[in-house]
Parts: C-alpha cells; sequence; structure tokens
C-alpha cells in the first residue's frame, strides 16, 4: 500500500516536473526569438524542412479530404432536396475544424517527429553539448528557429489544405454530381464570414502551430540520449501533440462558436 | 544539403502558395467582397415588424444585389423597429418615395430587404429614410388568418 502510493506520488511529482522544464524551456525558446530575427538564414533552411516539405502530404490529403466531404455531404443533403448548400457545408467543416485539425494532426506525424528525432540525435551525439563549449547557445542556434519555422509554417499549411479541400469538393460536387456551379460558390459566400470562420480558423491553427512545435522541440531536448529515447521520444511526441490538438480544438471551438 | 538558393526559392514558392490560399479564401470562399470595399450610402426604413431579418441580410432591387443591412434598431418610442442599410454608392439614383419589402428567400430562406422603385425625381441619400415599408409576413399569422376566415366560411354556411 505504501509502496503503492509512492509510485503514485513519484509518477505525479514527475509529471509536474517535466512540466515545469517544459515551461521554462518554452520562455528560453521565447527569448531566443529576437535573436533568429537577426540570422533569417537559419529560419529558412527550417521553414524549407518544416514547412515546404510537407506541402505535399497537406496538398493530397487536402483534396481528398475535400472530395469525401463533397461526396457524403451530397448525399447526405440531397435527401432534404438542399445539394445546392454543398458548397457552405465544405467550406465551413474545412475553414473552421478539418483544415486547422488536419493540417496539425499530419504536422505531428511528419515534421513533429522529424523534429524531435533530429533534436533527440543531436543531444545523443552530444552536438549540443559541443556548441555549448564552444559558447554557442543551442537554444538560439538549434531550437528557436525550429519553433519559429513550425509557428510560421502551420497557418499557411492550414489555409493550404483548405483552399485545395474547396476545390476537392468543387471537382466532386460541380464536376461529378452535377451541383449548380453558381450555387456552390454564392451559398458559400454568402454564409461563410471572413471574421467569424476564416480568421478563426487562422487563430486556431497558430495555436496548434505553437504547441506542436514546442511539445516536438522540448520532447527532442528533454529525449534519454540514447537510441531508445530517442524513439520513444518520438512517438510521445506524435501521440502527446495529437492529443493536445484535439482537445484544445474543442476548447478553441467552444470559446469561438459556442456562444452562437 | 541543398544549394540554398534553391531552399530560399521553395520557401518563397512555398509562403506564396499559404499567402495565396488565404487570400483565395479571403475573397472567393467568404462574402468579403461586397462589405467594406466599397464607398456607399446609409438610408434607414421603419418596419413595423421585422420578423427574423438579420444585420447583413442583402438589399436588393428587382432581384439583384445593391447593398446589405448594417443595423437592426429598436425605436421605444413608436414600437417600431429601426433598421439601416448600407447601398452601394454606384446605386445612387434611386427614387425618394422607393418602398422597401420584407421577404423571405424561398419557403424557409433567410429574410432580405426588397426595394420597390417609385416615380420621385428627387433620390435616396445619405441618413433619407424610406417612408413607405411593408412589414415581414409571420407564416403563424397568416396561418392563423387562415384558419379563421375558413371557420367564419363554416359559420357562414
Amino acid at each position: 500500500m505504501i509502496g503503492w502510493l509512492q509510485r503514485l506520488g513519484q509518477s505525479g511529482l514527475g509529471f509536474f516536473e517535466r512540466l515545469g522544464r517544459a515551461h521554462l524551456l518554452f520562455y528560453n525558446i521565447l527569448a531566443g526569438v529576437p535573436s533568429v530575427l537577426l540570422r533569417p538564414s537559419l529560419l529558412i533552411q527550417q521553414v524549407y524542412s518544416v514547412g515546404v516539405l510537407s506541402m505535399l502530404i497537406i496538398l493530397v490529403s487536402g483534396l481528398f479530404v475535400g472530395m469525401v466531404l463533397g461526396l457524403q455531404g451530397y448525399n447526405t443533403l440531397v435527401d432534404f432536396g438542399a445539394e445546392e448548400s454543398l458548397g457552405t457545408l465544405v467550406a465551413l467543416t474545412l475553414v473552421r475544424e478539418l483544415g486547422p485539425v488536419v493540417t496539425a494532426l499530419l504536422f505531428a506525424g511528419r515534421a513533429g517527429s522529424a523534429l524531435t528525432a533530429e533534436i533527440g540525435l543531436m543531444k545523443a551525439t552530444e552536438q549540443l553539448s559541443g556548441m555549448e563549449m564552444m559558447a554557442v547557445d543551442p537554444i538560439k542556434r538549434v531550437l528557436s528557429p525550429r519553433f519559429l519555422a513550425g509557428f510560421l509554417s502551420m497557418p499557411l499549411l492550414a489555409a493550404i489544405f483548405s483552399a485545395v479541400g474547396v476545390m476537392g469538393g468543387y471537382f466532386v460536387g460541380v464536376g461529378l454530381l452535377g451541383v449548380d456551379e453558381g450555387s456552390y460558390w454564392s451559398q458559400m459566400q454568402s454564409s461563410v464570414e471572413l471574421y467569424e470562420d476564416i480568421f478563426n480558423g487562422v487563430i486556431k491553427s497558430v495555436v496548434f502551430g505553437v504547441v506542436a512545435g514546442w511539445i516536438a522541440i522540448f520532447e527532442g531536448y528533454d529525449a534519454l540520449p540514447t537510441s531508445e529515447g530517442v524513439s520513444r521520444a518520438t512517438t510521445r511526441t506524435v501521440v502527446h501533440t495529437s492529443l493536445a490538438v484535439l482537445g484544445l480544438d474543442f476548447i478553441l471551438t467552444a470559446l469561438m462558436f459556442g456562444d452562437n | 544539403m541543398m544549394q540554398s538558393r534553391t531552399v530560399e526559392i521553395w520557401v518563397g514558392l512555398f509562403i506564396a502558395a499559404g499567402m495565396a490560399a488565404l487570400f483565395v479564401l479571403a475573397m472567393q470562399v467568404s462574402n468579403l467582397t461586397v462589405v467594406n470595399t466599397d464607398e456607399g450610402y446609409d438610408v434607414t426604413a421603419r418596419f413595423e415588424n421585422i420578423s427574423g431579418l438579420k444585420v447583413r441580410a442583402p438589399v436588393t432591387m428587382a432581384g439583384v444585389r445593391i447593398g446589405r443591412v448594417t443595423e437592426v434598431g429598436f425605436d421605444p418610442r413608436t414600437f417600431e423597429a429601426v433598421v439601416t442599410m448600407h447601398i452601394s454608392s454606384q446605386y445612387n439614383e434611386l427614387p425618394a418615395d422607393s418602398s422597401a419589402s420584407i421577404f423571405t428567400a424561398g419557403l424557409l430562406g433567410e429574410q432580405y430587404i426588397g426595394l420597390e422603385p417609385g416615380g420621385d425625381m428627387e433620390v435616396l441619400k445619405g441618413g433619407s429614410e424610406i417612408m413607405l415599408t411593408q412589414s415581414a409576413l409571420i407564416l403563424e399569422q397568416l396561418i392563423g388568418q387562415f384558419l379563421f376566415s375558413k371557420a367564419a366560411e363554416g359559420e357562414a354556411k
């Protein structure tokens, strides 16, 4: 009984210790952001590996998610004779929810895991300690550019996802199923609000970008410097980011759209 | 490691694509295009009942959208609804005695304001008020009247 209590306390303390380390690291990363802006070449390199290399998976999944929404939405709406509202359904679903959320989940799998593995291996092969020996701050040099790259890439990726998805819904709805082209766009335009829907979607993806980048970098920086430790940290990144994104999405949705 | 020039070009392409996607979403998907961008003038109208008319509802003439509702208020002295609408500046020759009615798009659609042109030589300007108005048709009241008249017919026979 005492042993069980002790283990419970130990894991609770460990949890709060990790949380505290994660927050300290977060403030240090934020403090390193101004020095990144003075050396944009570091940032560009990271935007390439985080954003540009994620673009293919975002484009393809955005297109297919939009096409599936078109098909499923049409099948449901046609029962009510409201298939003209397909544009509204596709656009609102993508801009409010699926764009930011699916992008964040894909980002965690594609870019977050890569970030964690890279930073974890840097730590395991003592490159980070080597930098410290040369009086180069690894947080400013390695972590802040990666965080900033994730922060910048996520809204852009989510916007690309939504735009491609709307086009995918258009191909299926108008091209294959014969929804009227004019009403697809005009119903969409009359019901999607710039501030209510699109800006809130962008805010969501900015929040997800901060969270996904933070978790990926912390897990890599906090990984045990062994190959097993790095592999565990990579798994934890994907799991924790997905959970955090889905949980935060509920809270953000409740705050943004809950009162109407 | 790739040439830094190639990397920069790809990053530039990525950022341009992201911005273009945001732009497409803002211009093509949302209804930004009509409001905020053009100048125009505000006119008001008083209605006995506006039913479900909402801010941003379209204002049409002959079925063409010429503006939007910008404000819905209530006059506590006359117990009337005061609707302010914003009409695009290109439609600045509407007769001053035009009449405004509240219609419903389809059976269950949203409410909008339809303007009917009058014959006055004066035109509507910023701040002028449309005097001839017709309130929204309330479905429940119509059904009530219909039932009432049916019952009256039945008694007469």
